[in-house]
């Protein structure tokens, strides 16, 4: 129980610490589950933070649970991914609440206007890491192109657009590249 | 019950929500277009807060949504929702997680993935702009290609740009000057 405790403790110290999750996480991570609790090996840790990028979910979720299977099994999973996600509802409600209240305010109005186009811009930056990453060939190419289109000018669900792309990587992966990039 | 349905519609975004935070924007946009439960402005605002506050970006929006839909409690609903299939998987895939990122339909999943990750958040990109870069409406209405675009919109936008790319500073500084440029703005009733 008081392991139970801990893994809850150390997730939320890393969950109400790090901003922005993914990579500014890992340094944290490693302080607190490799040197301070050793939990996991640096190279665990590792594994578990690239595997944890290529399953669905939030990635910060997905190592929180790795960890806390291997130092506890299934309740240690619980545990350390409530407190992942415990700082970000109490920080959270608190903000929204206090925003709630004085949203009618122009100026509180006008800065949120401000604000839309700074999120554009941060959105804009991400997603061209993203797309440098992802699109390596003429078929991912392709692919983002169609969806692309579809989702903007369409009401298809993206859970449709998510399982199919994920049929037709494997049927791409399988029959047509060997070992490399799609011709 | 709103509850029950917040609990499902973010199991659902956690279920599909592949490569970060950012890529549960699309499920949020169809959440607010399925239910009305809060507008693609508010929505733009929860991304802002959920990138100047410690935390998963995913879980700060599902937190946000959450409460936004209802209340303190639909807050905790909403992540755990979120955080539930995610839970069930990585269980799952640590028990062969060596074995698991070599396997060839893995991989061949993820190349198709993370294309479609791309796309769907640059769709949610576009909706973002939508509400404060251009105004297709009122473009509509009176054809004056002035009234498509927000000039002080574009002027804030190429400055946090090149403020990014130069200083690449904290995602907040970003925000906070364009929080001050807005208001600015609405002083000198550009806006």
């Amino acid at each position: 129980m008081k392991e139970l405790f801990e893994l809850f403790l150390a997730f939320a110290r890393i969950g109400g610490l790090t901003f922005g999750g993914g990579y500014a996480m890992l340094p944290m991570l490693q302080r607190e589950a490799v040197e301070k609790k050793g939990w996991v090996t640096e190279e665990e840790l590792m594994d578990y933070y690239a595997v944890g990028q290529c399953i669905p979910g939030v990635i910060a979720v997905n190592t929180a649970v790795f960890i806390g299977t291997k130092a506890k099994g299934l309740a240690g999973a619980i545990a350390a991914s409530l407190g992942v996600i415990s700082p970000s509802i109490v920080i959270i409600v608190a903000i929204a609440a206090f925003i709630q209240s004085f949203s009618e305010l122009p100026i509180v109005q006008n800065a949120f206007a401000g604000i839309r186009v700074g999120v554009c811009v941060l959105i804009l930056s991400a997603v061209l890491k993203l797309f440098k990453k992802a699109i390596i060939d003429k078929f991912t190419f392709g692919l983002f192109a169609v969806v692309f289109a579809l989702s903007v000018f369409t009401d298809i669900s993206p859970i449709l657009f998510v399982i199919m792309a994920a049929l037709a990587g494997i049927t791409v992966h399988v029959f047509f590249i060997k070992g490399g990039k799609a011709k | 019950m709103i509850y029950l349905r917040l609990f499902w519609e973010f199991f659902k975004a956690g279920l599909f929500t592949v490569g970060g935070g950012l890529a549960s924007l699309p499920f949020l946009y169809e959440i607010s277009d399925k239910t009305g439960w809060y507008s693609y402005a508010q929505l733009a605002d929860m991304i802002a807060i959920s990138e100047s506050t410690p935390g998963p970006i995913g879980i700060n929006m599902a937190t946000y949504v959450g409460f936004t839909s209802a209340g303190v409690l639909g807050s905790v609903v909403a992540s755990i929702g979120f955080i539930v299939p995610p839970l069930i998987i990585a269980s799952i895939v640590s028990r062969f997680l060596k074995k698991f990122s070599e396997n060839r339909l893995v991989k061949g999943a993820f190349y198709g993935l993370r294309a479609v990750s791309v796309a769907l958040v640059c769709s949610a990109l576009v909706s973002v702009a939508e509400i404060s870069l251009i105004n297709v409406p009122l473009f509509g209405k009176t054809g004056n290609f002035f009234d498509l675009i927000s000039i002080p919109g574009i002027v804030l936008a190429v400055l946090c740009w090149f403020l990014l790319k130069k200083k690449n500073p904290h995602p907040v500084v970003i925000l906070g000057m364009s929080a001050a440029a807005g208001i600015a703005f609405g002083f000198l009733g550009l806006i």
